[in-house]
């Protein structure tokens, strides 16, 4: 399939998905779903929950942190004594403390960071039962933040957001699990693994030597690793494995995943505030954004590499596939990276390090974006909103009215809490990378000097800190400096954007309604999704101009051109 | 409610003011900079370095402790660079206070004029027992009660307790004519500082010392005591957010630059910082709210607070009371209608007659019709006639002369008159009298004696260009809903002549309030006026209450707006300068954050050209050399806080359209502009520097 052919079928598959996944998510959280009543309400029972009853903003962020935070516990615990416990056919010994905190973090938040290789340090019980299951629930943390958010605006005068527990187990239940299911099914129907047996031994006697092959539940894991945008691989190929990417089709079926849910969420957010085509205005920015990132990719990689060419080859026919699997080629490598790094999902198909400098660029750069075209599952939403309200505010003032945005004025609580939300991210993940370039057990880390090594840290801390866990790999991250200052980001990049987000969601709900007007700014129209955008790039470059220029920029005008 | 025969509405007629369709500014480039000012704000800028004016403006207060920083370094290693940063940042600054001193000092003009009206004034105070005391002005206290005689200045803000007087408030409102206070019902408040000019009235104090009218008015346009508004603080948040995330963004350059072997060095990472962070908005902030109230002031209008005039930018719907706003407030002879026969020019003739007497407007408007229509002349009177005056008895009025009984009034009135002389009332004249009931207007008979001659209309007459304000509101987005005693029919009709978007009929202070309550539930804003004392509770419940100056102390003190010139049609002018303020603050902040971009390429390749000559590709606008790229942003960054003085101070220009449309039009001037702009500016400073051979 060409790759105008695999975008073309990417759009329509993706824009039927808008449509129904996206009305059948307002309807889960809206209540109105109930097939799967007879485990939910029985499990409420089980957690003490009583299903009617609304929280605050404030009792609902203090439920989802405590959670999170049990959640972080009792991963850690489990890493740390898996030679424990069972389902450990390869008899891997404890994680070690350092990689067991960076993992546990790193999977509750949604980062899936991995300082490890999974077929050499996870037993299956701790990829199944373990980290699996932190991919089911972060990702519903994540939707139900976006919800929370939702409610704000399109509640009045309410004191209340939602239900944290009940908005954590219906997007498990009705949203997460059945698709995950479904799709496992089609994956190793192509050929992904899902098995419980131990690794293959194999001894070639042609050539006389003995080869160990990895094995494991793949295909259960893999699914859901896509669709709840949390990119941790089974193997540490990751989507480049054979055994978890088999074919052109999962890797279609990758990409459709990934962007499956952050897509969705649009709809569901013109559908819960009563207005479809605010929606389409968010979803037009995100596009927009997706579209101009693919194309820095995709030129840079259809370049020839020039170190390659340096090396005297100089008839590269298929761009730079250095780092890339040849049953994708550069095109399709590139959509998934691309994907994943907007997505903060952050599987790769292929190794970023190789990249051009501009492919490292659009890769590392659609992170410092702010993850929201589309973003995570839930947390590419919300991140938007809050991108969404400085630019009303903007916008708004220079209409001339107290700024609002779907009806809710935006001022000083607001303003302050969309901008803290969005300026935590640029700010940890330049601290962060100033802490680790000045520090000796930092500077060791990345495997090249100069400015690419520049490149593998301010890639490593714009990844983690923006949830995203793809690895800019070339840089030995598996120590207990990098193990722990990653988990800052984790955190910082987690909690420090949802708690703002919720107590946003707060004081909007609590707001009356404006009715629109003639002198309302509309923001479902062209003029506002290029104000977003306008605002979202701004921030961007004003953060990390500086940092990017002297990463990858400076390594692409080493060859004298821009492309 | 004050909706008929408002008198205050004629002299508002004859002052010059702005035409309807025009934008508000036009008047306030007088004294913009007047030489005065400019000297006395070039002082209060120095003196506004002091820290503690300083860090109320986070922005600025940054921008401070970097010119420290850059000058004690400099001082430890100096260089003709290092010097030049620092002269340039401690400029910003300066030119910063020098726009907040510019805005204040205007303000502050006009303050000292009121002040020198204020000169303490003897007050003659009235004992219980009667007898008289003379006390200085300062002494007296709230309830007290004081005699002011034609002559006298009137000590404080008072009711009239007793007696007329004519007053000279031209010291308050700049209107020379003056006006008719008397005790009881709506014209009862006096101010403290105007004149009486005849008559003798006994005042009871109401204000205290130094809260009087005029002690408000002071501390109001000096900005006394401003306070931020809701929209400023929102606003100040965002700069205060866009300056912290700077820091780390220009701190961590030097570690960063370590790694890449190369370093930075203090001074230029603070160049770079007071570049980044809006320090243009920043400078002009509070220069722009203060210019703001100071439209207001130049409009006549005295906002109460900052947060009325935001509000009023916020307003969704406008009531409007129909007399004095909509209409000229006066009912004008429209036509002549004659019945049984009689012809127009007939009674054209008669109803002059009648009319000849009568000096009210309605009276004139008569007279002069007849005069307009059928040529007739004022005529001399022979020694027999006599004028009967209008009473609320009869409700008619006329002229007995060579035995002719004239007369017009109410319908009923005339009807009852006819029969009683005989006469046989037509049957036609109630048809007549209810179609011209319906289109509106108010009918009033005429007979001469027995004889019924006919109708004259009296047509409120609707204010020339009022229509297309209203459809000026319509394309804001603003609701207007004209507020009335009259019946339905009546209103309907002038509604749809107006062009209003709805009217509340026989409109009682109740029925206003629940328009109100209803309006803000649907979460609108709402703004009226208003001059009553039973005004007051919707004043108080209106987001935006102008208050006559005209009326009484309860409506003054339950609205959040005087209007000195007691001019309702300026609740439209209100609004737009409410808007204009909000789009000059979002302007000039979307201006600022633009011209980051262009800062960017002049400085990063600057920044790390010896140590990557490739990052030479970056310095797009081929500036000199690090040093020259790096001063010319810092340049650049100071003098245009100057260049936008003039915009800050005047505010953008506003043309009533669409949101949409005013949105394209400020992004592309201040957002792409934005961008370009220093791009060209910054060239253009680095060749003038490279001319100079500073480098």
């Amino acid at each position: 399939m060409s790759f105008a052919w695999t975008l073309t079928a990417l759009v329509i598959v993706l824009a039927i998905i808008w449509r129904f996944l996206g009305k059948y998510m307002a309807s889960v959280y809206e209540g109105r779903v109930r097939w799967a009543s007879f485990i939910e309400r029985p499990l409420y029972r089980l957690l003490g929950v009583d299903p009617e009853s609304e929280q605050s903003w404030q009792r609902y962020a203090t439920a989802l942190v405590v959670f999170s935070g049990i959640a972080i516990l009792f991963t850690y615990l489990m890493l740390r004594l898996q030679g424990y416990l069972p389902f450990n056919p390869q008899h891997l010994p404890g994680v070690t403390p350092a990689l067991a905190w960076n993992t546990a973090v790193s999977f509750v938040t949604n980062t899936n960071w991995q300082s490890y290789s999974g077929e050499t340090t996870m037993s299956y019980l701790s990829q199944m039962g373990v980290l699996a299951v932190q991919n089911f629930v972060s990702a519903s943390v994540g939707i139900a933040v976006a919800v929370a958010l939702i409610r704000g605006f399109s509640r009045k005068g309410s004191r209340t957001i939602g239900n944290f527990w009940v908005d954590l187990v219906r997007g498990i239940l009705y949203i997460l699990l059945p698709v995950s299911f479904l799709a496992a099914i089609v994956f190793m129907a192509q050929g992904a693994l899902q098995t419980l047996a131990g690794p293959a031994h194999i001894h070639d006697v042609l050539n006389g030597v003995s080869q160990t092959i990895p094995r494991g539940p793949v295909a259960s894991q893999e699914v859901i690793k896509q669709f709840g945008t949390n990119g941790g691989g089974f193997f540490n190929a990751n989507g480049a494995d054979p055994f978890e990417n088999p074919t052109g089709l999962t890797n279609f079926l990758s990409i459709v995943l990934i962007l499956s849910i952050p897509v969705a969420l649009t709809y569901t957010f013109g559908k819960m505030v009563g207005s479809i085509r605010q929606g389409v205005a968010i979803l037009t920015a995100m596009t927009i954004i997706f579209g101009c990132w693919l194309a820095i990719g995709a030129i840079a990689e259809h370049q020839a590499n020039p170190a390659v060419t340096a090396a005297g080859l100089t008839h590269q026919t298929s761009g730079n596939m250095v780092g890339k699997e040849v049953r994708f080629g550069d095109t399709s490598s590139v959509l998934y990276n691309i994907a994943s790094t907007q997505t903060s999902t952050g599987s790769v198909n292929s190794a970023n390090d190789s990249y051009n400098p501009m492919g490292g660029f659009a890769t590392m750069t659609g992170m410092m974006l702010g993850e929201v075209s589309p973003g995570g599952v839930g947390s590419g939403l919300y991140t938007i909103l809050l991108f969404a309200i400085i630019a009303v505010f903007i916008g708004g003032l220079m209409v001339g009215r107290t700024p609002e945005y779907l009806g809710k004025k935006i001022q000083a609580s607001e303003v302050k809490l969309a901008t803290l939300g969005a300026l935590v991210m640029p700010i940890t993940v330049l601290i962060l990378t100033a802490v680790a370039v000045s520090l000796h057990s930092g500077q060791v880390g990345p495997l090249n000097k100069g400015p690419h090594g520049f490149s593998e840290i301010l890639y490593t801390f714009t990844s983690v800190t923006n949830n995203n866990g793809s690895a800019f790999a070339g840089i030995n991250s598996n120590t207990a400096f990098y193990n722990i200052l990653e988990s800052v980001g984790f955190i910082l990049g987690r909690f420090a954007i949802i708690i703002p987000t919720l107590a946003l969601a707060g004081t909007l709900g609590a707001k009356n309604v404006v009715p629109a007007s003639l002198g309302t700014f509309r923001t479902d129209k062209p003029i506002f999704v290029g104000l977003l955008i306008g605002v979202i790039l701004i921030v961007g470059a004003l953060t990390f101009f500086p940092a990017v220029s002297l990463g990858p920029i400076v390594e692409q005008l080493t060859t004298k051109k821009f492309f | 409610m004050s909706d008929v025969g408002s008198s205050h509405s004629i002299k508002q007629e004859s002052k010059p003011k702005a035409q309807p369709g025009t934008p508000v500014m036009e008047k306030q480039s007088r004294g913009l900079f007047d030489r005065d000012i400019l000297r006395q704000a070039a002082i209060d800028a120095v003196k506004k370095f002091d820290p503690r004016m300083q860090i109320k403006n986070p922005v600025m207060f940054v921008v401070l402790i970097g010119t420290v920083i850059t000058l004690l370094e400099s001082a430890a290693n100096p260089s003709v660079f290092s010097w030049s940063v620092t002269v340039w940042l401690a400029l910003t600054v300066l030119f910063a206070n020098f726009a907040e001193a510019v805005a204040e000092g205007r303000g502050k003009a006009q303050a000292d004029a009121l002040r020198r009206m204020r000169s303490d004034t003897e007050a003659r105070r009235l004992l219980p027992d009667g007898t008289e005391q003379k006390v200085a002005a300062a002494e007296l206290a709230k309830g007290d009660l004081v005699i002011c005689e034609a002559g006298d200045i009137i000590p404080s803000d008072g009711e009239i307790t007793e007696g007329i007087a004519s007053v000279d408030e031209s010291a308050i409102t700049g209107e020379s004519a003056p006006v008719i206070r008397e005790s009881g019902g709506d014209r009862s408040a006096v101010t403290g500082g105007t004149k009486v000019l005849s008559d003798r009235i006994v005042v009871r104090i109401t204000s205290e010392r130094g809260h009087t009218f005029l002690d408000r008015m002071i501390n109001l346009v000096e900005g006394a005591q401003r306070q931020k508004t809701p929209n400023e603080i929102a606003l100040t948040i965002l700069l205060a957010a866009l300056t912290i995330i700077f820091l780390p963004v220009v701190v961590v350059l030097k570690p960063f630059a370590h790694f890449a072997g190369a370093d930075v060095s203090v001074v230029v990472q603070i160049a770079l910082l007071v570049c980044l962070i809006p320090t243009t908005i920043g400078a002009l902030l509070s220069a722009i709210g203060i210019a703001g109230m100071d439209r207001l002031v130049q409009r006549n209008v005295l906002a109460m607070s900052g947060r009325a005039v935001e509000a009023a930018g916020d307003v969704q719907t406008l009531l409007l009371d129909k007399t004095g706003t909509i209409t000229l407030g006066n009912r004008m002879a429209s036509a002549f209608l004659p019945v049984d026969g009689h012809s127009e020019e007939e009674l054209a003739g008669v109803a002059q007659l009648a009319s000849l007497a009568d000096e009210t407007p309605e009276g004139r408007s008569i007279v002069v019709l007849a005069k307009e229509r059928f040529d007739i002349r004022e005529r001399k009177l022979g020694a027999e006639h006599v004028f009967v005056p209008f009473s609320a008895q009869t409700r008619m009025s006329g002229i007995n002369l060579d035995g002719r009984e004239i007369r017009k009034g109410a319908t009923e009135a005339i009807k009852h008159w006819v029969a009683l002389q005989g006469g046989d009332p037509s049957v036609d004249l109630d048809h007549l009298a209810e179609q011209v009931a319906m289109s509106g207007a108010t009918p009033l008979a005429v007979a001469d004696g027995p004889q019924l001659l006919g109708i004259i209309e009296l047509k409120d007459v609707v204010k020339q260009g009022i229509r297309e304000r209203f459809a000026q509101m319509r394309t804001l987005g603003i609701r207007t809903v004209m507020i009335t005693g009259d019946n339905p029919l009546t209103a309907a009709a002038i509604a749809q002549e107006a062009g209003v978007d709805d009217y509340l009929a026989e409109a009682t202070p109740e029925a206003k309030m629940a328009l109100i309550k209803a309006e803000q539930e649907g979460g609108k804003l709402v703004a009226m006026t208003g001059d009553g004392t039973n005004d007051a509770p919707a004043l108080a419940q209106a987001d935006v209450g102008v208050a006559m100056n005209s009326g009484t102390t309860a409506a003054k003190e339950a609205g959040n707006m005087v209007d000195l010139d007691s001019n309702p049609t300026k609740l439209i002018e209100v609004v737009e300068i409410g808007k204009q303020l909000l789009i000059t603050r979002g302007a000039l902040t979307t201006f600022s954050i633009a011209n980051d971009v262009a800062k960017y390429f002049a400085i990063i390749p600057a920044l790390f050209v010896a140590t990557y000559p490739q990052l030479k590709a970056l310095n797009i606008m081929r500036l000199h050399s690090p040093q020259t790229a790096i001063l010319s942003a810092v340049i650049f960054n100071a003098l245009i806080i100057v260049a936008l003085i003039p915009l800050a101070l005047r505010g953008v220009r506003f043309r009533p359209s669409g949101a949409s449309a005013i949105l394209r039009r400020n992004l592309l001037i201040y957002g792409v502009g934005g961008i370009l702009a220093p791009f060209l500016f910054i060239k253009i400073i680095d060749l003038v520097i490279t001319a100079l051979h500073a480098y």
